[in-house]
C-alpha cells in the first residue's frame, strides 16, 4: 500500500524583548541559576501578573508578516499542571482567544515547487524554568531564569506531506521571526523549538490518521530524523496489524528514535479558565499601525526584487536573501561595487569561505558591506584583478584598511598600459626559446593549455599586477606570429 | 484613649497628650490582656512596631506625617509584609516570611501607620466564621462562645475590642462585611478595581478585595483614603479619579433614594435582625431619605453561582503551594508525586481542600461548560440586576448577615449552612460593586450589620450615608462587656 504522511507544526518561539512577559526580569541567556527570576517569576504568594507590551507588538508584527488576522481582543487564560519548574502550577498561556488569527507562508520545495502552508494560529505565552538533573546527587535544581520568558506558539495546519517539507516550512518560519526580529531563533538555546504532528493515511484517503506529538527536537537536522523515524514506526505497526495510538512521543537523538512519554489518557486535564488577573488584550488600531509601522521587507518580496533588480536566478536569490543580515550585506556590496555578478561570487565564494573557517555570521564579518564592496569595485573597473582582490581581501580581513588605501599602500594596482605589458611580454617570449618553438609546432587546440605557462611568466614578472585579459590577448598575437 | 477615633487619636499626638510609641504600648497592652481569649491576632510584631511609633512621633515632633501618622493598626495576615509572617491562616505558610510588602500594607505604611500585627482569619481567607484557621478559632468580644464571623474574624474582632485603632480586611464573599456585621464594627469592601490586590494573596482572583474595618465611618474614610487607588503592579486595578472620602461624609441625605430587595427580607432571615434593619430605615426615613422597594431577582443564585467561580480560582490559586520553592514541605518525600500529595495534604486544612477539589471538578474537561460557563453567565445575570436597581436607586439597603453571631462549632460540620451566612453579601461581590455594613441594634446581646451596597466607584456615597447614620447613633460606639 501506499501511504500519505500528514504533518503539521507547533513551533514555540522566543521573542527577542528585553524583559519578561509579566514582570520586569531580565531575559538574558546564561546568567547563573535563578539570577534572573523576581518575585512574580518566583510564584510568589501575592504577586500578579503585568503583561508587557514590547511582546504583544512583536506578536502583531509577526502576525501581520504573515497576513493573518490581528485580533483585536485576545484573552490569557491558565494552563494548569504541577510540574517542579513550574512556580505558579499553572502557565499563561492563550487557548481560545490567540492574538493571531488565521495567516499563510508560502514555501518552495526542493524541485521549485510552491506551496501554501496554512498558519492556524499564534499565541502569547510563557515559558516555563528548567530542571537540572545531573550534577545535585541524586536531587533535582530549578532554574526560574527562563520562566516566564515571552514566547510565541505558531501553531501550523496539518498542510506539510514530508519530513523535508516540514523542514522548509519551520525553516521559513524561522526566517520570517529572524527578518522581523521577532527572536533571535537561536536553536541552541531554546529560543526556536518544534513539535510535530505526524501521522499516516492510505494515498487518497481524505481522513486523517491517528496522530502522534513529537517533542524534544532542537534543530532542523533532528526534525527530519524525528519525522522519519516516526513516519516509519507507523507504517510498520499499521501494516503488521496494529493501531497508532494517540500520544506523546520524545525524540531521543542519541539513538534517533522517537518513544512514548504518555498517552493521550495519560494527559494532564489542563483546566484552562481565563485568567481573572489579566484583563483581555484590547488592541486598538494606533497600537497596531504603531506595531507595523517598520516592518522590514520579507523575504519572499526581497527575493523577487533581487531577481528583478539584480537578475539573479531563483537560487542565488534565495541565497542570498536566506537571512536578513546576509541580504543587506550582499545589497549594500552590489550597490557600491556596481557588478552583480561579481557581487554575487565573492559574497557566496571568498566572503562565506572565510566567515565559515573563522565562525563568525555574517553580521560579525570584520569586513563591513561598505567595505566588501569597495573591493568589488575596483575589480569591476580593473583596478584590480580577481588574483589580487583575494590578497586584498585577506588584507581587509586582517584589519588592514579599505580596499583603496590597501592598493595604494602594496601598489597593487593593475598594469593596463599595454607598453609596459607588451615589454615584459618580449622579455618573456625570448627569454623561453625551446617553450615558444613547442607551442607554434603543437594542434590548434593544444594552444590555449599551452599558453597558460607565458601567462604565469608574464603575471610572475610583473608581480600579479599585468591586466590578464590583455596579457592573453598579446601573447596570442605574438606567439601566433 | 482607645475609646477614641482616629481623627481623635491624631489630634491627641499633634497636641502631645500623648506620643505614638504611648499610644502603641497601650494597644500592645490590651492586646496582652485581652487577646488571649479572643485569639484575634496570629503575629504581634511589638518591637516593629513601637520602632514605627518612635519614627512617627519624630515626624510629628517636626510637624510632618498625616492624619494616620503614628495611628497604631492591624493587617489581616492576608497581607504580605516584608520580613514578618504572612501565614493566610495556613499551616502551609506558617514559615513564610514574606520578602516584600503588599501595596495595601505599603500605601499604609507611607501613610504613617504603626503595624501591631497580623490578624487571625479563616484558612486562606476561605470561611465565614474564622474556625478554619490553623492558628485557632477567633472569639467573639461580645459573647466568647460565638464565632467573629469571617474570614476577616481577626481583624473583626480586634477592632470590636478596641485592640487596634483600625484594622484591614479583605472580602472574597462578605469577609469584611460579615464579620464586622457580627463583631458590631463598621467595614467596607471597596469596589472590585479600587483597591490594588498586589501582595494580597489570592483565593478568588476576580472577587477578592481588600478594605478597611474600624469603629467607625469617619474612621474608614481615612483609612480607605491611604489604601485605595491606582496600582500598576495590578492589572486589574482601575485608574479612576480618587475623591476625598472624609470631605463628603456630612453631606445631606435629603432625598437619597433607597433600594430595600425584597429578596434580602425573606423568610431566611432573622426576625429580630429584621426588625434591627427595618429600625435602622427608619432613621434613613427621619434623614430624609426616600425608601422603596426594589427586586433582585437572581439573589437566590448568588450562593451557588459564587460555589462555582470562588473555587475554580482557588484551585488554581493555590497550586502553587507545592512544596517545592517555599511553604510547608512534607518530611521525607520518596518521590515528586509523594512530595506534592503529602505537602498539600498536611499544608492544607479541610475546608481549603474540599473546595480545591470543587474548583478543579468545575473546570476539568467534560464539565467546565456546564459549571464553570453556566456560572460565568449566572454572574452576568447578577450584575444586571444591580444595574437595573441603579436606575432607580442611589444606594441598596439590607441586612448584613442572615443571623447575629452563631456558636462556636454551630455550623463546622455543615458546609451549605455556612455557606448561606453570606447570602446576602456574596452578589455585590460577582457584581464587584462596593458594600459596607455598619452596626445597628443588637439583638439579644449580638451586634446586627446594616449593609449598604452602592453603585460602582460610590465609596464616598456609601460612607457619607453610613457617617450620617452614625451620628444619629450610638450603636458603633457600643462595647462588649470587659473592653
Amino acid at each position: 500500500m501506499q501511504w500519505e504522511t500528514v504533518i503539521g507544526l507547533e513551533i514555540h518561539t522566543q521573542l527577542a524583548t528585553s524583559s519578561k512577559i509579566f514582570s520586569g526580569a531580565a531575559t538574558v541567556f546564561g546568567a547563573e541559576p535563578n539570577t534572573q527570576a523576581c518575585l512574580v517569576d518566583l510564584g510568589m504568594p501575592g504577586v500578579l501578573p503585568v503583561l508587557n507590551r514590547e511582546a504583544v507588538r512583536l506578536a502583531v508584527m509577526f502576525g501581520t508578516a504573515i497576513g493573518a488576522e490581528i485580533r483585536r481582543r485576545s484573552v490569557f487564560d491558565r494552563k494548569n499542571y504541577f510540574y517542579p519548574d513550574l512556580p505558579k502550577g499553572y502557565q499563561i498561556s492563550q487557548l481560545e482567544f490567540p492574538i493571531v488569527g488565521p495567516g499563510e507562508v508560502e514555501i518552495i520545495l526542493e524541485d521549485g515547487e510552491r506551496r501554501i502552508i496554512g498558519v492556524t494560529r499564534a499565541h502569547l505565552e510563557e515559558d516555563a524554568g528548567k530542571s537540572l538533573h545531573e550534577d545535585f546527587h541524586g536531587m533535582t535544581g530549578i532554574d526560574l531564569n527562563r520562566a516566564g520568558t515571552p514566547l510565541l506558539e505558531i501553531v501550523s495546519e496539518p498542510d506539510m506531506r514530508s519530513a523535508v517539507e516540514a523542514v522548509i516550512y519551520a525553516k521559513k518560519i524561522h526566517q520570517i521571526v529572524r527578518y522581523l526580529g521577532v527572536s533571535d531563533g537561536n536553536m541552541q538555546e531554546g529560543s526556536f523549538r518544534c513539535d510535530a504532528n505526524v501521522s499516516v493515511r492510505p494515498l487518497g484517503q481524505e481522513e486523517l490518521g491517528t496522530r502522534a506529538e513529537l517533542k524534544n527536537i532542537n534543530s532542523f537536522r533532528f526534525l527530519e530524523r524525528a519525522i522519519n523515524y516516526e513516519v516509519e514506526r507507523q507504517i510498520e505497526l499499521i501494516e503488521e496489524g496494529g493501531r497508532v495510538v494517540q500520544e506523546t512521543r520524545l525524540y531521543d537523538s542519541d539513538k534517533d528514535e522517537t518513544r512514548s512519554m504518555r498517552s493521550k489518557e495519560e494527559a494532564n486535564d489542563y483546566r484552562y479558565f481565563p485568567d481573572p488577573d489579566l484583563l483581555p488584550v484590547e488592541l486598538d488600531d494606533a497600537f497596531i499601525e504603531d506595531a507595523v509601522a517598520d516592518l522590514p521587507e520579507m523575504p519572499d518580496v526581497r527575493r523577487a526584487r533581487f531577481e528583478a533588480d539584480f537578475g539573479l536566478s531563483q537560487q542565488d536569490a534565495a541565497t542570498l536573501t536566506g537571512s536578513r543580515e546576509l541580504a543587506d550585506y550582499f545589497e549594500t556590496a552590489a550597490t557600491i561595487g556596481g557588478d552583480t555578478r561579481l557581487s554575487v561570487n565573492w559574497v557566496m565564494g571568498e566572503l562565506s569561505a572565510a566567515l565559515n573557517k573563522a565562525g563568525l555570521d555574517i553580521a560579525s564579518s570584520p569586513v563591513s558591506a561598505g567595505q566588501f564592496g569597495g573591493l568589488i569595485k575596483r575589480m569591476a573597473d580593473n583596478t584590480i584583478s580577481g588574483k589580487i582582490a583575494k590578497e586584498v581581501f585577506e588584507a581587509m580581513w586582517s584589519g588592514d584598511g579599505s580596499a583603496d588605501e590597501i592598493i595604494d599602500a602594496r601598489g597593487l594596482k593593475q598594469i593596463t598600459d599595454s607598453g609596459a605589458i607588451e615589454a615584459i611580454v618580449d622579455e618573456v617570449i625570448a627569454n623561453s626559446p625551446q617553450q615558444v618553438e613547442n607551442y607554434r609546432q603543437a594542434d590548434a587546440e593544444k594552444q590555449p593549455k599551452m599558453l597558460g605557462f607565458f601567462v604565469g611568466q608574464v603575471m610572475k614578472a610583473s608581480k600579479g599586477k599585468a591586466n590578464p585579459q590583455q596579457v592573453n590577448e598579446l601573447l596570442r598575437e605574438k606567439l601566433s606570429g | 484613649m482607645h475609646n477614641n477615633s482616629i481623627t481623635q487619636l491624631a489630634e491627641g499626638l499633634r497636641a502631645g497628650d500623648f506620643s505614638s510609641v504611648e499610644l502603641t504600648r497601650h494597644y500592645l497592652q490590651r492586646i496582652n490582656q485581652l487577646d488571649e481569649g479572643l485569639n484575634s491576632f496570629i503575629t504581634i510584631t511589638e518591637e516593629q512596631a513601637l520602632a514605627q511609633a518612635e519614627a512617627a512621633d519624630k515626624k510629628l515632633t517636626a510637624g510632618e506625617g498625616g492624619v494616620l501618622t503614628g495611628i497604631p493598626i492591624a493587617h489581616k495576615d492576608i497581607f504580605c509584609t516584608q520580613g514578618v509572617r504572612t501565614s493566610c491562616g495556613s499551616r502551609m505558610l506558617d514559615n513564610f516570611i514574606s520578602p516584600y510588602d503588599a501595596t495595601v500594607v505599603e500605601r499604609l505604611s507611607d501613610a504613617g501607620v504603626v503595624m501591631l500585627g497580623k490578624t487571625n482569619m479563616d484558612e486562606f481567607a476561605m470561611g465565614s466564621s474564622n474556625e478554619t484557621s490553623f492558628y485557632g478559632p477567633v472569639r467573639n468580644p461580645w459573647n466568647l462562645d460565638k464565632v467573629p464571623g469571617g474570614s476577616s474574624g481577626g481583624s473583626a474582632a480586634a477592632v470590636a475590642a478596641r485592640l487596634c485603632a483600625a484594622a484591614t480586611g479583605t472580602d472574597t464573599g462578605g469577609s469584611i462585611r460579615q464579620p464586622a456585621a457580627l463583631c458590631g464594627i463598621t467595614g467596607i469592601k471597596p469596589t472590585y478595581g479600587r483597591v490594588s490586590r498586589y501582595g494580597m494573596i489570592a483565593f478568588a482572583s476576580s472577587l477578592d478585595q481588600a478594605g478597611p474595618m474600624a469603629a467607625s465611618a469617619e474612621d474608614a474614610a481615612l483609612m480607605l483614603q491611604a489604601m485605595a487607588g491606582f496600582d500598576q503592579r495590578d492589572s486589574t486595578s482601575m485608574q479612576q479619579p480618587l475623591p476625598d472620602y472624609s470631605a463628603t461624609l456630612n453631606e445631606s441625605l435629603q432625598g437619597l433614594k433607597v433600594g430595600l430587595p425584597k429578596e434580602y427580607f425573606d423568610e431566611g432571615l432573622d426576625a429580630g435582625v429584621r426588625q434591627s434593619v427595618e429600625q435602622a430605615i427608619e432613621v434613613y426615613t427621619a434623614l430624609g431619605a426616600e425608601v422603596r422597594e426594589i427586586t433582585l431577582p437572581n439573589t437566590g443564585l448568588a450562593v451557588a453561582t459564587y460555589y462555582v467561580v470562588a473555587p475554580a480560582e482557588c484551585s488554581s490559586n493555590l497550586s502553587r503551594f507545592d512544596g517545592v520553592r517555599g511553604g510547608y514541605r512534607c518530611d521525607n518525600p520518596v518521590d515528586l508525586e509523594d512530595l506534592y500529595k503529602r505537602s498539600r495534604s498536611e499544608g492544607f486544612g479541610e475546608e481549603v481542600k474540599l473546595r480545591i477539589l470543587i474548583g478543579a471538578y468545575v473546570l476539568s474537561a467534560g464539565y467546565y461548560d456546564a459549571y464553570y460557563l453556566k456560572a460565568q453567565k449566572l454572574r452576568h445575570l447578577i450584575s444586571d440586576d444591580f444595574k437595573q436597581a441603579f436606575e432607580d436607586v442611589d444606594v441598596i439597603m439590607g441586612p448584613a448577615s442572615p443571623t447575629t453571631a452563631f456558636g462556636v462549632g454551630e455550623k463546622s460540620d455543615d458546609p451549605v449552612s455556612m455557606y448561606l451566612s453570606d447570602v446576602y453579601t456574596i452578589a455585590t461581590n460577582m457584581a464587584g460593586l462596593p458594600g459596607m455594613s455598619i452596626p445597628c441594634a443588637p439583638v439579644g446581646g449580638l451586634p446586627v450589620g446594616l449593609q449598604i451596597i452602592g453603585n460602582y466607584f460610590d465609596e464616598a456615597r456609601l460612607l457619607n450615608v453610613a457617617h450620617q447614620f452614625q451620628q444619629q447613633t450610638q450603636w458603633h460606639q457600643q462595647l462588649p462587656e470587659g473592653v
